[in-house]
């Protein structure tokens, strides 16, 4: 099955779930609208003929210019040997997308990670908490425009130079 | 804290304790809210990010060729996987094409790799559980390694060894002789893990039967690598999804098979990676032999500026997929470097897992999993 195959396939199931495909890429991918990721990626796992056990990887990408977060969902079917790449464009200011933790347990962690460093809300998660930042750490790095609080916890962020200026 | 009177009419109480964050299981800094009911677990709550260095924002300040050495930092005992796949997913989004030689060198230096990590985890797994003199003779080995890491690529630790297009020096024929001297020296060791670990009954009956992962646990929580391998699921990315110069090696791909108790159980984690060792030694073997002649690298603009696009990596690292999504802009930058690894799914595995276990399981599972705390937090 050919990465159109499945795209078409996907498009015959849930016929106002998924947007544009892109085969002029090497790695082609599909839009997901976001309202309707967790009915897209439920077909994907459950389909006989698609059968995307394996959530791979589940990151975001941020895009200023476009003024939107995009998330990535890595699926992989270890029975076909296929990988699919679905991406859903949500929006910077208000970032939120349903979570895929019911469907792949994975995802519980990937997006616990994304909520950290790009803010995106997943709504119905179960613990949606900071996994690798400190809880009262302000901000999300990983945004574009993200810029460093001076001083965290009373200890400067700003590093001084470790061979003064002059003896350089 | 939850209260019960139990048949008895006694007063029981749950509790709740921290164990870490200094090294639990020696495999770097991890913290876990434990409540136990006595002995058992009922809920192991993994804290992590005690060693989170933002490798993956400095990837996007870094110029594609000064990120190479970053990426040593997210799996400091097994940089050259970091490396490779980082430089896989440049070479992929730039075209450029690694010279064979280049492709063997990488090979070598990887598996010798695999075999110092595997070490480390059999290793620190005796000494999680109680036995202190399995590690010494299992980091005796991994010095050995590492001096002929430092022959290939002046460190011993976070190598920097690969470069997009190749390697930075070639493996000169008299190393070639001293691996292989060192592959004649090591294959038998193994037999010496067998009798001091595998077949030691106390180690077995901690293991056995422990915190077993059945195959739809491992494939819903994405478990990877000999994690994934030792609950039934032959799937090693050297073979499925063919990378480097692997097609053209014979290796198998071991199984867990429930040698000591049941399919998935801590045990077969454990002798998968045993057997691992051997088929990276014979991997090994069949590179110093096919060796072509020719150059190790190729040449590359300093200035690398890869056109617009993106792609994903996988590759077989000791922990299992890791996998790169690079995405480039066409700038100097790249612009976004997203790592995945093995000990991330296998790290969130645990809190499944844990209920009804003894908390001692706890570090048998933990040390089973060869959780490698950088590698979470990257």
């Amino acid at each position: 099955m050919t990465e159109k195959e499945i795209y078409e396939r996907v498009r015959e199931l849930c016929p106002d779930g998924v947007g544009g495909f892109d085969e002029e890429v090497p790695e082609p991918f599909f839009k997901v609208e976001p309202a309707r990721v967790l009915e897209v990626c439920r077909t994907l796992r459950d389909d006989d003929a698609l059968k995307f056990h394996v959530l791979s990887d589940l990151t975001a990408v941020d895009l200023p210019k476009e003024n939107v977060i995009q998330v990535v969902y890595h699926l992989y079917s270890y029975d076909s040997k296929q990988q699919i790449v679905l991406k859903a464009d949500v929006d910077r200011d208000a970032a939120r997308i349903a979570t895929v933790e019911d469907i792949w347990k994975v995802a519980n962690w990937f997006e616990r990670e994304v909520f950290d460093l790009f803010g995106v809300l997943f709504d119905g998660h179960s613990d949606l908490r900071r996994i690798l930042l400190p809880e009262d750490w302000v901000g999300y790095p990983l945004r574009k425009d993200f810029v460093e609080q001076e001083e965290y916890d009373g200890i400067s962020t700003e590093r001084a130079p470790l061979v003064p200026e002059n003896l350089r | 804290m939850s209260e019960a009177a139990g048949s008895t009419g006694l007063h029981t109480e749950d509790m709740t304790l921290n164990v870490g964050p200094q090294h639990p299981s020696t495999h770097g800094v991890l913290r876990f809210v434990v409540k136990t009911d006595g002995e058992v677990i009922n809920e192991a709550i993994p804290d992590v990010g005690y060693l989170h260095r933002s490798i993956e924002k400095i990837g996007e300040k870094c110029t594609w060729h000064g990120y190479v050495p970053y990426t040593d930092r997210a799996d400091y005992l097994a940089a050259m996987f970091a490396n490779q796949g980082f430089c896989m997913a440049a070479e992929r989004l730039g075209g450029v094409e690694v010279p064979p030689r280049g492709e063997y060198c990488r090979v070598i230096a990887c598996e010798l790799n695999r075999v110092a990590s595997h070490l480390i985890a059999v290793g620190t797994f005796g000494q999680d559980i109680g036995a202190i003199t399995p590690f010494l003779h299992a980091l005796r080995e991994r010095e050995s390694i590492n001096d002929l890491m430092e022959e290939i690529c002046g460190a011993r630790l976070t190598y920097n060894y690969l470069r997009i297009g190749g390697v930075g020096y070639d493996i000169k024929p008299e190393t070639c002789a001293r691996i292989a001297a060192f592959l004649d020296h090591f294959e038998p060791i193994v037999d010496e893990y067998n009798r001091l670990l595998s077949n030691n009954k106390i180690f077995i009956e901690r293991l056995a039967d422990v915190a077993v992962i059945s195959k739809e646990d491992a494939l819903q929580y994405n478990l990877v690598g000999p994690n994934l391998r030792a609950s039934g699921v032959q799937w090693d990315i050297r073979r499925d999804i063919p990378y480097s110069v692997y097609p053209e090696l014979d290796f198998e791909v071991p199984v867990g098979r429930g040698e000591r108790g049941t399919q998935g159980d801590s045990y077969d984690r454990y002798y998968v990676r045993i057997r691992e060792l051997l088929e990276s030694c014979r991997i090994l073997r069949q590179c110093l032999d096919k060796m072509p002649e020719g150059p190790a690298v190729a040449k590359v603009a300093r200035k690398f500026k890869p056109p617009a696009g993106e792609t994903y990596v996988r590759i077989e690292a000791p922990r299992g997929d890791m996998g790169y999504y690079v995405v480039s802009d066409g700038s100097e930058y790249p612009y976004r470097v997203r790592i995945r690894t093995g000990s991330f799914t296998a790290m969130s595995i645990i809190d499944k897992i844990s209920p009804g276990i003894m908390v001692a399981d706890l570090i048998a599972l933990i040390a089973s999993l060869d959780v490698d705390a950088p590698e979470i937090d990257r």
